[in-house]
């Protein structure tokens, strides 16, 4: 088959999400019906899932989901990773066989802890190290990729329809206590199941649905922080960007929305003079990851979700809410499929971050 | 009247269903089923839930009452008839519709409006009830927009309204004092002629939804216009 690169394909996408403010889990089984409304805005070629609070008796491991081309794969990527972490487990990713999902590769997951001593002699934090061995085998080892590497968390991909890949992947039977999800109708990149999203580095995940016309200057910036784009698609190069401002620049979630959907500078111009040095500050010093091209995204993290649309609000995204509840879609009728009776419905403004955190202590 | 039941329908045989009555149609349980009504001309339909994108597209003639919000793009280049909308609508409404009426009770997405036109008798006309988003407008080549800002605490219009709008005209319930429009139109406080236009929009609009006339005409409106000297001049090309 065509990778990416050998191949470009014209063409939109579907995004759902939904978090429990108090930690209360739920299984999979209401996230996949919310794609089943906006089946026509996928075509099959990707479907995913990012689910927090899945894996309660692995919480402090980093849980790798990895794609293997083949079992030969298997072994040199283990060298790598026993080289690197202690794997307290390792088995095969549970699916049902399903006939509208084929070509599976074998899928993995590791439950690792990274030496102490290497974190020691490497003078690395944790993370940073985790980062590194998970770039190291998307480069190095031709034939597996790493899909997934956060802590108590999990993002489920593959090439179908998104309700499809959530009965593939048996999410009915896990519990979380946020979950989003992506219908992907490829633009640019071939589908295949490395391809699909969520992407994910650590813990934080990104859908998306548009396509970013930035890509090549926010990847030549990114890049020369460690950050290694395989794949040649938007999504992955803003999960990078999300991880490299909220990781490791420390910048708050609403800080990170103003740099990669910085406001015009004629809206900066007219903002209260704090607000107005704070807007120009992160414009100038981070020119480079500013986002353009129309996009909405949700990104997941531990402990919460932020929502988010371009600047000029080219794609659409609406906002409800129900209980404990909130939710977050492409379209209204996804966020009533979760529940018919969701209150407060409102589409945020182009830029305008919605962040919702879970309560401190219950997740 | 026939009711269906479009629990579980996908959107094309709810769609055909449509098309093959020969009466008025009430739907409920409407949930993301796009293209309603695409087109249709000499019926009427009733929708209960939430109708998916591109709700009355190239609509020639039917009326549309939905009870509950709708998504994106309703309305596109309809040519005639009404719909009637008593909660909010998503983004794009309106796009390119070049005839008939859409009546909000609610909000307005992003780029309502965008592109309107107009030609000869052919007039469409869009009234929000609530307020916008940004983009009020974008490209108006022709129509009315009135966009009424009822109990609303927000600006009535969100950013960068008529964005190269070159046609058709907007009236807005609001001094419009926080509003920055682009040179490309011309603003002034709406007399009682320039009201009058529009009286029977207003009037209707009062009918579908229960307002008091008088009430909301009496409030400082503004009426924005193009400036034919400049006509194309807008923020993406300077030209």
């Amino acid at each position: 088959m065509y990778k990416e690169g050998e191949v470009r394909i014209p063409s939109g996408c579907a995004i759902s999400a939904v978090i429990s403010r108090y930690g209360n889990k739920m299984t999979g089984e209401k996230i996949i019906e919310s794609m089943i409304p906006m089946h026509d805005r996928s075509n099959g070629l990707g479907g995913g899932f990012a689910a927090y609070g899945i894996y309660p008796d692995h919480k402090d491991e980093y849980a790798l989901h990895i794609f293997f081309n083949d079992k030969y794969r298997i072994e040199e990527c283990e060298r790598i990773l026993k080289d690197n972490f202690e794997i307290t487990k390792a088995e095969i990713i549970p699916t049902r066989k399903i006939p509208e999902i084929t070509d599976e590769p074998i899928i993995m997951r590791y439950f690792v802890l990274p030496f102490a001593s290497l974190l020691k002699s490497l003078q690395l934090d944790e993370k940073e190290f985790v980062v590194r061995v998970v770039m190291k085998i998307n480069t190095e080892v031709n034939g597996a990729y790493v899909f997934s590497s956060g802590k108590n968390m999990g993002a489920f991909k593959a090439g179908g329809f998104p309700e499809d890949v959530g009965k593939y992947y048996k999410l009915d039977e896990y519990e979380g206590y946020a979950w989003t999800a992506h219908g992907r109708y490829p633009t640019n990149t071939p589908g295949w199941w490395g391809g699909a999203h969520p992407f994910g580095l650590l813990d934080y995940t990104i859908v998306h649905n548009g396509d970013i016309s930035s890509y090549d200057a926010n990847r030549r910036f990114i890049e020369m922080f460690g950050y290694k784009c395989t794949l040649q698609t938007d999504t992955e190069v803003i999960t990078y960007i999300a991880d490299y401002l909220v990781r490791r620049q420390g910048l708050s979630f609403e800080e990170t929305a103003s740099v990669i959907a910085a406001p015009f500078w004629k809206t900066i111009k007219n903002k209260p003079e704090k607000e107005r040095e704070k807007l120009k500050y992160l414009r100038m010093v981070f020119p480079s990851l500013l986002i353009t091209g129309p996009f909405s995204i949700i990104l997941g993290f531990n402990g919460g979700l932020m929502a988010l649309n371009d600047r000029l609000k080219l794609r659409s995204m609406v906002v409800g809410e129900k209980d404990d509840k909130v939710f977050i879609a492409s379209e209204e009728a996804a966020i009533r499929t979760m529940d018919i009776n969701a209150e407060n419905i409102y589409s945020p403004m182009g830029g305008e971050p919605v962040i919702i955190k879970v309560k401190e202590g219950k997740y | 009247m026939i009711t269906i039941d479009a629990k579980n329908t996908r959107f094309d045989s709810l769609n055909e269903t449509i098309r093959n009555s020969n009466d008025d149609v009430e739907i409920v349980n409407c949930l993301g089923q796009r293209f309603i009504g695409a087109g249709l001309s000499n019926k009427s339909l009733t929708i209960k839930g939430t109708p998916g994108n591109a709700l009355g597209a190239y609509l020639n003639g039917a009326n549309i009452e939905i009870y509950g919000n709708v998504q994106d793009a309703v309305g596109d280049t309809m040519n005639d008839g009404e719909i009637i909308v008593h909660g909010s609508i998503g983004d794009a409404a309106g796009y390119a519709m070049r005839g008939g009426k859409i009546f909000v009770k609610g909000n307005a997405g992003y780029r309502a409006g965008i592109h309107m036109k107009a030609y000869k008798e052919k007039i469409p006309v869009l009234v929000i009830g609530g307020t916008t988003g940004s983009f009020l407008g974008e490209y108006q080549a022709g129509g009315i927009i009135i966009v009424l800002g009822i109990d609303s605490k927000k600006n009535i219009v969100g950013n960068f309204p008529c964005t190269g709008m070159h046609g058709g005209k907007m009236l807005l319930r609001s001094t419009c004092d926080k509003i920055s429009f682009p040179k490309n139109v011309n603003t002034r406080a709406a007399t009682k002629e320039d009201l009058d236009e529009v009286i029977t929009y207003i009037k209707e609009f009062c009918k579908c939804f229960g307002y008091n006339e008088s009430e909301i005409l009496n409030e400082k409106w503004t009426l924005v216009s193009p400036d034919s000297n400049n006509p194309y001049k807008q923020m993406y090309v300077q030209n």
